[in-house]
């Protein structure tokens, strides 16, 4: 036993036929296949658990439809000529994406982290770019499947126009891969659900909250006018305001160049901690 | 290859070569490194240095050809609450890259006694049928060399006979079968070369006959009463809940030693004569390894 390094290698006995299968088996397996059959299972994960993951946030983003349209439609004209239920539409269907996109990325890594479960995934030959498009693409597809619900619940109430549907589109996809970025890098880092509830809690939903879904940037003092500018959550929800109204606090070009920048960096961040197995492989 | 944790040594310069077709047992003690050792091979693991080829591919550099290898059964019962038996197997068939792999899952089902239970649900399952699925989760995508982590740890005798007689079968086709096991005689009847590991360093290397031919003699169980004569605890190996454990040199010492037993006026309540297992074999190097440990830290004491 004088080897080099340790192997499992080609020894002399001779193989039968199921080991030249298993050679067939090895040979036909595909890299479209791994990724898509991660990507249904991360689907099907949320879709089985879809009264905790789809109608409970819809509900809650219908009852702050009711509670804070009904208080302050009198009270507050966000945007000129729209009137307050119409304007917190939008908002509440962009906070509903981003928040459940963030969830769902970072709820399966921390669950199948704590249940052992992410050896089934770390055992297969994915790729760091699989790993990343197929948690990122299930964020997205959640977060959307939420906010379209949210939409056709709320839109009963005050039917907001369609300006500029691709905006819509554009700021809603980004913005859920942004979150779902975000959830997958929590995820990663997070050790224990108390990690990721922090994470969740003092970072994503402040910034949610703080972003304009409630109010326009336009009606705060100077100073927190300022600080908003600060927050990439705020471009988010008014570049997609934007798409209904075509009226926005700032120009949607930088909003999507902002959200887009955001984007690259975050992903840069998740592919590099993928790739070197940050507190996945030790 | 050598793994460090710190200034902890998990592994110490460990080379190995298993071949293929071989039924290769990994035994040591707890903490001895097998399942770092184990590890590092499914990629879960990096090494501090060294590296480690499947099929000759690197586990690193290589890891897709590597991966598609290779079937590990873990040693901690996980599993994922949302789906039922065959999704999860149908969904570790599609992460290797398999699609219209039903008949191979529904061969495995059927192997490892899980038929019955193939639409339901995973929190639904014992200990054992978890365990099984684990199993059935390692094979889904027919890899060549398969690595089993203590997969008999805590299941029922049913289970390990489905188990083994799948996996010789297995073994017999010409897939790779890597074992660690605390149940030493599974290894002494299933593994053909065995590596034994203590703390981190590989202390043995051979055919299981090799190894089982390092203790030559016969080993005597001997529960007496009574004072014992000088000249048989000269032979004396062992004590275990109170029968003395003897090597003899050959089959004809047994009677001399009986004889002088009586002739000190014991009386001999129970006993058992035999050759040495892997057990005696796995304890004795133990013990020779900690007393060689043992001289240079005295000496330098």
């Amino acid at each position: 036993m004088t080897l080099p390094h340790g192997r499992l290698n080609e020894g002399s006995l001779p193989l039968g036929g199921t080991a030249r299968s298993v050679k067939g088996a090895s040979a036909r397996a595909s890299a479209a296949v791994s990724f898509r059959t991660l990507l249904m299972k991360e689907m099907l994960r949320f879709w089985k658990v879809s009264f905790q993951t789809i109608a409970a946030p819809v509900l809650t983003a219908v009852l702050y439809l009711l509670v804070f349209g009904h208080v302050l439609e009198e009270h507050v004209q966000a945007l000129p000529g729209v009137s307050y239920t119409a304007f917190l539409i939008p908002g509440l269907v962009m906070m509903s994406v981003l928040q459940n996109a963030f969830a769902n990325s970072s709820s399966s890594l921390i669950q199948s982290k704590i249940m052992g479960s992410l050896i089934f995934i770390l055992l297969p030959p994915f790729s760091h770019w699989q790993l990343y498009g197929a948690y990122v693409t299930a964020s997205v597809v959640r977060g959307l499947v939420v906010g379209l619900g949210v939409f056709l619940i709320t839109v009963w109430f005050a039917p907001p126009p369609f300006a500029s549907p691709l905006w819509i589109l554009a700021f809603g996809v980004l913005g859920a891969a942004l979150l779902g970025t975000l959830g997958l890098i929590a995820g990663i880092w997070a050790d224990k659900f108390d990690q990721l509830a922090a994470f969740q809690n003092f970072i994503v939903m402040p910034a949610t909250f703080l972003s304009g879904v409630f109010y326009s940037v336009q009606g705060l003092p100077p100073f927190w006018k300022t600080v908003s500018h600060f927050n990439p959550f705020f471009y988010m929800i008014d570049g997609f305001r934007y798409g209904f109204f075509a009226q926005s606090d700032v120009n949607p070009w930088l909003s999507l160049g902002v959200l887009t920048l955001a984007f690259i960096v975050t992903a840069g961040i998740a592919v590099n901690l993928l790739s070197r197995g940050f507190k996945l492989r030790n | 290859m050598t793994k460090r944790y710190g200034s902890i040594l998990a592994l110490d310069r460990v080379d190995l070569q298993i071949n293929r077709g071989e039924f290769f047992g990994l035994l040591g003690p707890n903490g001895a490194g097998k399942t770092t050792l184990i590890s590092i091979i499914a990629g879960l693991v990096r090494a501090t240095t060294g590296r480690v080829s499947i099929m000759g591919h690197d586990v690193v550099a290589d890891y897709r050809a590597a991966r598609l290898s290779l079937g590990v059964v873990p040693q901690e019962l996980a599993f994922d609450p949302f789906f039922t038996v065959r999704e999860t197997l149908e969904f570790q068939s599609g992460y290797f890259g398999l699609s219209n792999n039903g008949a191979w899952i529904d061969e495995v089902l059927a192997n490892l006694g899980l038929i019955s239970r193939a639409d339901t649900n995973m929190r639904a399952l014992s200990g054992g049928m978890k365990r099984r699925v684990l199993v059935a989760q390692a094979l889904v995508h027919k890899p060549p060399v398969i690595v089993l982590d203590e997969p008999t740890a805590g299941v029922d005798v049913e289970l390990r006979q489905t188990l083994w007689a799948f996996i010789r079968r297995l073994n017999r086709e010409g897939h790779t079968i890597v074992l660690t096991t605390h149940y030493l005689e599974e290894a002494q009847a299933l593994c053909q070369r065995i590596a034994m590991l203590r703390a981190g360093a590989v202390i043995a290397l051979d055919t299981t006959r090799a190894l089982l031919a390092h203790i030559a003699g016969v080993q005597m169980t001997l529960r007496v009463r009574g004072t014992v004569p000088p000249s048989v605890l000269a032979h004396r190996i062992d004590e275990r809940d109170g029968a003395l454990v003897l090597r003899l040199a050959q089959p004809e010492d047994v009677g001399r030693v009986l004889a002088e037993c009586q002739a000190a006026g014991c009386q001999i309540d129970d006993l058992e004569v035999g050759r040495a297992d892997l057990e005696d074999v796995f304890l004795q190097l133990m013990a020779e390894r900690l007393e060689s440990e043992r001289i240079p830290a005295l000496a330098t004491a």
